[in-house]
């Protein structure tokens, strides 16, 4: 079970609370291949999407996960939907909440917008990616393929390569890792790598191979061509040919390093095609762990909302601000 | 004591009869309280605020004299509009209402306005504030321009291509939070720009709303160089930092932003060694609409003018930065002295603009209350102390026991 009504992000989450959503995954990823596990245990629950930015698995994979559960999973369609006729964001949000969904999940270009539609409904919020702050889901899916392999974080070497700055992926990576005592170094380009960030527990280098040095975990990132635009760096062949990992580098890590990736891929920019469809790449066992992932979210999500429909007791949105004259607390 | 809207007699006691006897026991009294840099949103967007609710929020905040920016819509450019911000502070007002123009058309930053025209007119300073004049070349033509006339350029600092589109301090709380930052670089830059360039005319420069322990380095040494130079610093810079961004409330969301907790302790050393001399709140009124709402998204502001003097006994007189009286200097004397108008302090003779404050009443600060037509404070629910009970313009009283006199 979660402490709060929504996901939005793993900086609220507990330890326990990750590990609890990766044992859960675990079990959710039999029905996945097992038809005959599968019990529609949230049937007559509903589930909305709401992606105000373009993804494809990352809302297959929700619908998926909704559907494997037995509830039903409506998107919004957020293009042909009356946000097109300027209507406010927590206007939807009521919106929705009136039609009765328990779930919403929300993906917004803007940091923050999860914790805003949070405040608003009684549904339950899953945050699917907020600009540049959160992608909790992804993060979560990515820990339970890492422990999936190496059955525990404490003292491993994670390191992320690619545009920090601009990652949410990064950052909820970030928060996930540290809680659960793993090293996490992250590399790039200085105008993607902000040194800000050890402030959240990593390392910062901007030296490859000091960053991949005896990694249990590889993680890429991908890089978006508009930031060349933006001048963050000269071109892409300079990133590859400075950044980009390949089966030379690679080397530096562990004999048994994973790799990740979150998807979609530039091949032959972030990693060479040869690692992508190599031995030590995970990233396509990464898409089934999403659907499991996320199937445990809902479920434990929903677990939450069972009892306390049965207690009718209310619980407060998490990472809402309390204000108590000068304290500002914080819940989750 | 007061006649005829001025200053008859100044005493502990005073034992002639009066139609009206204040007991001022307990209370401070100071000159009318002045605001340099405050948006009464009129003409354009009075959804937000108009002369006549700005005003009213001044006077409960203790302010006889506020200076209203010209970012509106139009922008105050010209004569006729600063004429026309007369008339209706005039028909309207409960306090006194001083135009400030722009330094370019339309703020576009291409062509000056009609300054001469506008000084003729009666506006007390010229600011682009909202944003800074991106051309250099320009600026200093304004700057020597103004010169003539000696009025003081009012200058927002701050440099677009490097605060981009960060809503928040860049920091390590951005970084807690995943949002984009303002660099403190963009605001230093023209922090020096702007000293330079004021050292090179001659002008009467004044440094707006100063967010960042670097912008306070440079006035201190400009000011070592002995140079003209002033800067003012609003109430939430010294009061709050970053951390408060935590919930993604946008009533946090302003510009400059909210700066860490090193910044905000240069700021008080600042303003206990005089290097700050003003305080101005930045009044900045938005529709809830335009707060609640994604933080990205939100307008930048936050209402000040009914909080200002609270936030200054709480934070800089109990916490002894500043004594009672260097805080009524940097809300009065100093602001008066800027302009360059015979207020801003206490004398037989001259026009009773007088404030009174109870320096002791514990309170929260309730928006509801406020009589700004906005409400976006980031001080709902804040315990402060300090409150202001009676405001008089011209002798005539128009916040009596802290409730407004229409």
């Amino acid at each position: 079970m979660l402490e709060n009504k929504d996901l939005l992000g793993i900086r609220y989450l507990s330890p326990f609370e990750i590990l609890s959503i990766i044992h859960t995954a675990e079990k959710m990823k039999l029905k996945i291949d097992n038809k005959k596990l599968r019990e529609n245990i949230l049937e007559n629950y509903n589930i909305v999407t709401l992606f105000y930015e373009n993804s494809t698995r990352t809302k297959m994979s929700f619908s998926m996960a909704g559907k494997y559960l037995g509830a039903k999973v409506t998107d919004l369609g957020v293009a042909t939907s009356s946000v097109n006729k300027g209507e406010s964001l927590i206007d939807t949000g009521i919106t929705l909440d009136q039609m009765g969904f328990d779930i919403m999940v929300i993906r917004h270009s803007m940091s923050g917008t999860a914790n805003l539609l949070a405040r608003n409904v009684k549904a339950s919020v899953i945050n699917a990616g907020d600009g540049i702050n959160e992608h909790p889901t992804q993060a979560l899916l990515d820990l339970f393929t890492i422990y999936e392999k190496k059955k525990n974080f404490q003292d491993l070497k994670v390191a992320i390569i690619g545009d920090i700055v601009h990652s949410r992926v990064a950052r909820s990576n970030i928060f996930g890792l540290k809680k659960l005592g793993a090293e996490v170094v992250v590399c790039g380009p200085a105008t993607l790598v902000d040194k800000n960030i050890e402030c959240l527990g990593a390392k910062v280098t901007t030296d490859i191979k000091e960053a991949l040095k005896d990694a249990d975990v590889v993680m890429g990132l991908r890089i978006q061509l508009e930031r060349q635009k933006g001048g963050l760096f000269p071109d892409l062949r300079e990133y590859s040919q400075t950044f980009g990992v390949n089966k030379e580098l690679m080397q530096y890590a562990k004999e048994d390093a994973i790799l990740l990736h979150p998807g979609p891929v530039n091949r032959g920019v972030e990693l060479t095609t040869e690692l992508i469809d190599g031995e030590q790449s995970l990233i396509h066992e990464q898409v089934k762990n999403g659907v499991a992932v996320r199937m445990a979210i809902i479920d434990l999500l929903m677990e939450r909302r069972k009892k306390d429909e049965v207690t009718d007791t209310k619980w407060p949105a998490s990472g809402s601000l309390v204000q108590d004259g000068w304290e500002k607390r914080y819940i989750g | 004591m007061v006649e005829d809207g001025k200053i008859i007699a100044l005493a502990d006691k005073i034992e002639d009869s009066a139609d009206r006897i204040i007991d001022a026991e307990g209370l401070w009294v100071t000159p009318g309280l002045i605001d340099v840099h405050v948006h009464l949103r009129e003409p354009g967007y009075e959804y937000k605020e108009t002369i006549k609710t700005g005003s009213r929020a001044a006077a409960k905040g203790g302010f006889t004299t506020i200076c209203c920016m010209p970012n509106t819509n139009p922008v105050i450019d010209n004569e006729i509009l600063v004429e026309y911000i007369k008339m209706k502070a005039e028909r309207e007002a409960l306090v006194n209402v001083l135009p400030i123009g722009s330094i370019t058309k339309g703020q576009k930053g291409e062509e000056l306005s009609n300054i001469g025209k506008m000084v003729e007119a009666g506006i007390c300073a010229i600011s682009e504030d909202g944003k800074s004049v991106e051309n250099a070349g320009l600026l200093k033509k304004a700057m020597k321009y103004a010169s003539m006339y000696n009025i003081p350029v009012l200058s927002h600092c701050e440099d677009k291509s490097l605060a981009g589109d960060g809503v928040m301090n860049a920091g390590e709380m951005a970084q807690r939070l995943g949002m984009k930052g303002i660099s403190a670089d963009s605001e230093e830059v023209i922090v020096a720009r702007d000293i330079i360039l004021g050292r090179s005319t001659g002008v009467k420069l004044h440094i707006c709303h100063i967010s960042t322990a670097g912008s306070v380095q440079l006035i201190k040494e400009a000011k070592m160089r002995g140079e003209k130079v002033t800067a003012e610093v609003c109430p939430h810079h010294f009061s709050l930092t970053d951390e408060a961004v935590e919930g993604y409330d946008a009533n946090t969301k302003m510009n400059p932003p909210l700066r860490s907790k090193k910044d905000v302790e240069s700021i008080k050393q600042a303003l206990k060694e005089n290097i700050i001399e003003i305080i101005a709140t930045d009044h900045a009124p938005h529709h809830i609409d335009e707060k609640n709402c994604e933080y990205d998204k939100a307008a930048f502001g936050i209402v000040g003018l009914e909080t200002a003097v609270a936030l200054g006994i709480t934070h800089l007189v109990e916490e002894g930065v500043l004594s009672p009286l260097e805080l009524i200097e940097k809300m009065s004397t100093n602001p008066a002295k800027l302009l360059g108008i015979n207020k801003g302090s206490l004398e037989t003779g001259k026009i009773a603009d007088i404030t009174l404050i109870d320096p002791n009443e514990e309170y929260v600060i309730d928006v509801n209350h406020f009589e700004s037509k906005s409400k976006n404070s980031p001080f709902h629910g804040y315990k402060v102390k300090g409150r202001v009970k009676y405001t008089i313009v011209a002798g005539k009283i128009v916040l009596d026991n802290g409730e407004i006199v229409d």
